[in-house]
């Protein structure tokens, strides 16, 4: 039986589908069988970010509907020729009531028997969409930013998470900035885990090769010289229960940080 | 002094007027309001220990007892208004 994870952050734009599809591409690479569920329906954006949008017949909605079976919806990905990594595209032109959370359950359901990893894309926001995404899901990753928006709102979705029953959901901080940590501008990993108050899966620093390889289709975990792709791939790998250290997001010691110490300024 | 006093600026890492930590500050007290109203039941078991606290040492009204967060300037404060009907006879237990 496989894991039924969803992926959420409350605010939108924080990087829940690039991150999806980074761990979903990530773990077919570790050799699992792994699909992708977009629920973001009316605003379909799993598949562009797959670089998979030229090849969808039927969606979620379709099986959902009992229309088609899931394995004729499924999209598989050529990238890894047996077929292990597939995606469920959603619906664009239906809302987000198009499904209801009986029917999330007995699709994650099905497919948990099928594949390994089971990832939910879930839309940004508390209300239906959000509930149907983690209805019929185990296990939660929550995504935020260092900003207070996007950490106020995580707050939020972890503790909806918990009275929905899924308990200790796993934190991914995306877009980091070390160098702006470092000037004491931007909110660290440990005054993140300090106020959320759950564990810490991965730290993603902001990198503009995930803004090259979304523009080609292309997840950067596959980017062998992607700093944010070496950060998924090692996400993925504690995903499977491997103990990989937090990356080194250290930046180099500026000009100003060496004449401090030099005169004992440093505190 | 004052250029001394610039340098020191310049050089500081740990202000306390960097903006993260204005940021935490800030965080810190949206979410004690938000997490009070996600979750009810919390200042509804609050109450529950408060009633069986006090209630050793004073009879209260426990259906007009309101428990409460308030929020002022840059601090929260919990309020509870709890109606005595009158003080008991017994020892303060230890």
């Amino acid at each position: 039986m496989g894991e039924v994870m969803v992926i959420t952050s409350g605010k939108g734009g924080v990087g829940k589908t690039t991150t999806t599809a980074n761990i979903g591409t990530g773990l077919a690479s570790l050799g699992y069988k792994v699909v992708l569920v977009d629920t973001d329906i009316g605003l379909r954006n799993l598949d562009v970010v797959m670089g998979l949008e030229n090849r969808i017949v039927y969606d979620i909605v379709d099986v959902t509907s009992g229309q088609v079976s899931y394995s004729k919806a499924l999209i598989k990905d050529k990238r890894f020729p047996d077929g292990r990594l597939n995606l469920l595209p959603a619906a664009q032109t239906k809302d987000k009531t198009a499904v209801n959370q009986a029917q999330m359950q007995k699709l994650c359901e099905d497919l948990r028997k099928e594949f390994d990893f089971v990832l939910i894309d879930c839309p940004a926001g508390i209300e239906q969409g959000f509930k149907n995404a983690i209805a019929g899901a185990e296990k939660a990753i929550v995504v935020t930013t260092p900003e207070v928006s996007a950490i106020r709102d995580a707050d939020r979705i972890i503790g909806l998470l918990e009275a929905g029953g899924l308990r200790n959901p796993r934190l991914i901080i995306n877009r980091l900035r070390p160098a702006m940590v470092k000037q004491g501008d931007m909110m660290s990993i440990e005054d993140m885990v300090d106020i959320l108050a759950i564990d810490v899966i991965g730290v993603v620093p902001e990198d503009d090769t995930i803004v090259i390889s979304t523009n080609k289709g292309e997840p950067a975990v596959l980017d062998d010289n992607s700093r944010a792709g070496q950060a998924y791939r090692n996400i993925t790998r504690r995903l499977t229960g491997a103990d990989v250290p937090l990356m080194n997001l250290e930046v180099s010691e500026g000009l100003f940080d060496k004449v401090r110490k030099i005169f004992g300024m440093g505190r | 002094m004052a250029v001394l006093d610039f340098l020191n600026r310049m050089f500081s890492r740990e202000n306390s007027n960097n903006s993260k930590n204005i940021a935490k500050e800030r965080l810190r007290l949206v979410l004690v309001h938000d997490r009070s109203s996600v979750s009810p039941e919390i200042i509804e078991a609050l109450k529950e220990d408060l009633i069986r606290v006090i209630s050793n040492y004073m009879e209260i009204d426990e259906r007009s007892l309101e428990v409460n967060l308030n929020n002022e300037d840059s601090s929260v404060a919990l309020v509870a208004n709890i109606p005595v009907l009158g003080l008991k006879r017994r020892n303060v237990p230890r």
